[in-house]
């Protein structure tokens, strides 16, 4: 899910959400709009006072004079220029999400071109029992149904158990959960991708050199996201573990399984978080009622929060302290470790909660940003990464496939701009991505070859 | 970029379904239908840059009625300077990755009496592809903001005359020479029609203020 991030206290529990494209919106304080996220409002406010470079109407608003009030007044002059910003910052924000979703599928299509490990065929994961290495084609549909049957039904029932368990605040328990799958992924998953890496390009590596470099690797990378770090450092790690669960998935999962999979994650994203009685919605909603953020382990998010305190001494003595966002908080689970039972892709599913300004004597300003669950991540990577393996045409089906999903990104974050609650990021993508990859392979591919054996061009 | 490659897509599709519908032993016919394919393919291109623009158009006023000043933030030329871009950028990447993909790996070049020059080429052909689609870009806009539809037409026949001009090939001279005077040309008009002059180009070059 994709969210806006807005102001919130800072919270100590984490969430796992499934991942989904939302955005957050704060309880509306009274003086402002309804129907305008209240930390916009704040925001726009903090925008039109400091941000130098964003800002389009210098001449609008008195800065100084805006610092110094405590309440924002809202007029309705101001809504267009709200909606404006909106839009201005939601190309930005379109931009802050283009960056990492590439970084994440450029990681995954390299080591699938280079390491051989990650397309030879090693047997399955227990989530998706039935072989596909079977004469009929009928079959073969049909065992392929049956696995995606399964795996989706593991990852309803494990998102249920996480909203369950989110719903009783049995916080330590999901802590607990996160911090043993995160644990997984940095260190097991890590130490099996280097070793392959290592392998392809034949470079020797003795084991008090792997174990330091390893644990390094995997102890800055638990406390960055289950505690404080900065938040370029957070944002690369959940890139990599990211990329790491796709390459898991991608070596796992049987071709035909593999696309039955996406399709069926991206409709169950769609009902799960637009459905008044989907998991993710519900926990979005419990974490907004709660004024909570949601688990930061699950969730990427692009911006960090500003607080500035204002019309109160103490607070405006405090000045902008930067905190990084999801650094205390939220737990990010959104691996999907096939071995363990955590679904994952639930808590990265979730969308980053809004922090809703809690009382609007204290303007936070908070650079505004977007945040996007892990397991959207996961799942475009794998389309990505799978098209990178299985298709014939090799890098034109990739490139069709990365631009479709990075459109489906696109369109889904205007949507979010314009709906402003929280949105599933998997559909529209992933409907694309699975479009372009058919026919590109079986269209277009031999079109531009015969082109290019002519040397032709179009 | 997404619009390329939408308009990729349906004239791919065409071809594949003739192709599939005619004999595949009958050499002319293939070669006719495959030279059908590419007319199409650039009839459809042009017809999906000039979809683009009315996209554009249309988010440039919703743009304008949000904005307080009532410009808007991008202007039209930048659209449609981005706009050629990204069809130029597109169309080479599908153009050149395999190439490049192959030219990794081992192997001689016309080894089988081709033309030795394929790699160079292609790299040649494919800029000069990539720069005529970011000019064609801005003058196809323009002709359109202007309601000059002789410029669309100018540009619809310079897109045939170049895809048309690549028949000639492995002799280059064919192709290679009016594609590149043809890039002159368009590159001269974009610029004139972007405001620019020889004024202005010599006060650049001289670096004077």
């Amino acid at each position: 899910m994709i969210t806006f991030m807005n102001n919130s206290d800072s919270e100590e529990e984490p969430c796992n959400e499934r991942t989904s494209l939302m955005s957050a919106e704060s309880p509306p304080v009274p003086s402002y709009q309804d129907g305008l996220p209240a930390s916009e409002a704040g925001e726009a406010q903090a925008h039109r006072k400091r941000r130098t470079g964003g800002s389009r109407s210098p001449n609008n608003i008195a800065d100084g004079d805006m610092s110094d009030s405590g309440v924002p007044v809202r007029e309705s002059a101001l809504e267009n220029e709200e909606e404006e910003l909106t839009l201005k910052y939601g190309a930005k924000h379109v931009i802050m999400l283009f960056v990492p979703v590439t970084l994440c599928m450029i990681v995954v299509v390299a080591t699938i071109k280079s390491v051989r490990f990650y397309t030879e065929k090693n047997g399955q994961l227990i989530y998706t029992p039935f072989s596909e290495d079977t004469p009929s084609v009928g079959q073969r549909l049909l065992n392929s149904v049956l696995n995606t049957i399964i795996m989706i039904s593991v990852i309803v029932v494990m998102t249920v158990f996480l909203v369950l368990l989110y719903k009783y605040r049995c916080y330590k328990f999901i802590h607990g959960w996160l911090i043993l799958s995160s644990l997984m992924l940095l260190f097991l998953f890590t130490y099996i991708y280097l070793g392959e890496v290592l392998k392809t390009y034949n470079v020797a590596m003795d084991y008090p050199t792997l174990f330091l470099v390893i644990w390094n690797f995997g102890a800055v990378g638990m406390i960055c996201i289950h505690w404080k770090g900065p938040l370029q450092l957070q944002q690369a790690y959940l890139i990599m573990i990211s990329a790491l669960m796709a390459l898991v998935f991608i070596k796992y999962l049987p071709e035909w399984s593999a696309w039955v999979i996406l399709g069926a994650i991206s409709i169950y994203d769609l009902m799960a978080v637009l459905c008044p009685k989907g998991p993710l919605r519900m926990l979005v909603e419990t974490a907004q009622e709660r004024n909570e953020p949601i688990f930061p382990a699950l969730i990427y998010s692009s911006a960090m929060m500003w607080t500035v305190g204002m019309a109160k001494p103490d607070t405006a003595a405090r000045g902008p302290s930067r905190q990084t966002w999801d650094a205390a908080e939220d737990g990010r689970e959104n691996h999907r470790s096939p071995s363990h039972t955590d679904s994952q892709m639930s808590e990265t599913n979730s969308p980053v909660p809004t922090r809703p300004i809690t009382s609007f004597e204290e303007l936070e300003e908070e650079e505004r940003g977007v945040k996007l669950g892990l397991g959207d991540f996961i799942f475009y990577s794998v389309l990505v990464g799978k098209a990178a393996a299985t298709a014939s045409g090799d890098w034109n089906t990739t490139l069709a496939c990365f631009v479709a999903i990075l459109i489906g990104l696109c369109l889904t974050l205007l949507l979010l701009a314009v709906f402003k609650k929280a949105l599933p990021a998997l559909p529209i993508s992933i409907t694309f991505g699975l479009v372009f990859y058919f026919s590109t392979d079986n269209l277009v591919r031999p079109f531009m070859d015969t082109l290019a054996s002519h040397q032709l061009y179009i | 970029a997404f619009f390329w490659l939408v308009s990729l897509l349906l004239s791919s599709l065409i071809w594949f379904i003739a192709v599939k519908a005619s004999d595949p032993k009958d050499e002319p016919l293939q070669k006719g239908l495959l030279i059908f394919g590419v007319m199409f393919s650039v009839l459809l291109q042009e017809a999906f840059r000039f979809l683009y623009y009315k996209l554009l158009r249309k988010a440039i006023e919703g743009l304008v009625a949000l904005s307080e000043d009532g410009c808007s933030p991008i202007s039209i030329q930048q659209m449609a300077y981005v706009a050629g871009v990204g069809f130029g950028l597109m169309s080479g990447a599908f153009s050149m990755i395999n190439l490049l993909a192959d030219a990794l790996g081992p192997g001689i070049v016309g080894i089988h009496g081709d033309s030795q020059l394929y790699f160079l080429t292609s790299a040649f052909m494919t800029m000069v592809l990539i720069f005529l689609h970011t000019f064609w870009g801005i003058l196809f806009f323009h002709g359109c903001e202007h309601r000059r539809w002789w410029e669309i037409t100018a540009v619809v026949v310079m897109h045939l005359a170049v895809s048309g001009s690549t028949f000639c090939n492995p002799l280059y001279v064919g192709s290679l020479v009016p594609s590149y005077l043809l890039m002159a040309a368009a590159a001269a008009w974009a610029y004139l029609l972007s405001g620019g002059s020889a004024q202005n180009l010599r006060r650049f070059l001289l670096c004077k203020s």
